[in-house]
């Protein structure tokens, strides 16, 4: 009998810990940010829609906001376009969206073509901002509440699932609370 | 094959080689040789993010350019190395970088081959004292007696 005791709890432990791991091993390719839990890093930069405005994270702050990172020479962000027009139409919280290393005019065309969900898009040519939140491939979208703190971040088109069930829930969780 | 031949496959080879390195994927060149260096270590231990096998050195991906952009600017900076890594890894999370950092999250895998190790042993000791006194029971001669 003992001789069989230890194997045997040998096995549950491994089966365990390899059930633990299974169950908590992300989507291949989606990269936990280390941003969750932390300040939106800060930015300044010029408006896409109005050049001679700056959108800047300080005047974000007091509320929540969903922050989208696009750009016209991205396949999924014109997937997700829909999506982000569906949310500006929700009326919850302002999108306000990053064009990342585009083309100003090709970019305003595509916003005035497919329709624009953004209240604000800040332009970062360089990609010097989207480094700073730690952006590795378009679109990602980051949801940050009224202290200005990253709560959620979704990599990949925005869906109608993602929306309902991760962003949604977090939004209003919080406005219940405090009412 | 004619000698002719071979030589000019030799010549053909030998200019592709020299191609393939005046295209190389990062052309950066620092002004002082040791920041130059310490250019090229942190580069390719870093990972690239789009390309996930690859370091920043490798990569032709335009994000793996302009990281490693950022890894000059802040080395011209003045930064040091684990400055450079931990502008990184605050920005990408430990992913970024080839060489896992020690953290208390995951002290228990450098800890886990020691413990296995040592669990090993203490089996094994067991099995092997276990053995022995078998052994030593089987050579008593009170149950040779009752034996024969």
């Amino acid at each position: 009998m003992n001789r069989f005791l230890l194997p045997l709890g040998v096995f549950a432990l491994l089966a365990v810990v390899l059930a633990i791991g299974i169950q908590h091993s992300p989507d291949k390719g989606i990269i936990a940010s280390p941003l969750i839990g932390k300040p939106a890093p800060q930015f300044a930069l010029p408006s896409l829609t109005d050049p001679a405005s700056v959108v800047r994270s300080a005047d974000l702050k007091g509320r929540w906001y969903l922050f989208n990172v696009w750009g016209t020479w991205c396949g999924e962000c014109r997937a997700e376009h829909d999506m982000l027009l569906q949310v500006r139409r929700a009326g919850v919280l302002p999108l306000i969206g990053l064009d990342w290393k585009d083309d100003d005019a090709q970019a305003r065309a595509w916003l005035t073509q497919l329709g624009n969900p953004y209240q604000a898009v800040a332009v970062d040519r360089s990609g010097r901002a989207a480094i700073d939140w730690g952006v590795y491939g378009a679109p990602e979208t980051f949801l940050v509440n009224p202290q200005g703190v990253v709560v959620y971040k979704h990599v990949g088109a925005l869906t109608y699932e993602t929306w309902t069930r991760e962003i949604l829930p977090r939004v209003s969780t919080v406005a219940a609370t405090r009412s | 094959m004619r000698p002719r031949v071979v030589a000019w496959m030799l010549v053909a080879a030998v200019a592709l080689a020299a191609a393939g390195r005046a295209w190389a994927v990062d052309p950066t060149q620092l002004p002082d040789p040791a920041l130059q260096a310490r250019y090229v270590a942190l580069t390719h231990e870093l990972r690239c993010m789009q390309c996930q096998n690859e370091s920043l050195a490798d990569s032709p991906v335009d994000l793996a350019a302009d990281l490693r952009r950022q890894v000059r600017e802040l080395l011209l900076a003045g930064k040091s190395d684990e400055e450079v890594r931990a502008w990184m890894a605050a920005r990408y999370g430990d992913f970024i970088l080839f060489r896992p950092r020690y953290s208390l999250r995951n002290a228990w895998l450098w800890g886990a081959p020691a413990a296995l190790l040592l669990l090993g042993a203490l089996v094994s000791w067991r099995v092997v004292r276990q053995r022995s006194t078998l052994l030593a029971a089987d050579q008593d001669p009170v149950e040779e007696d009752v034996r024969s």
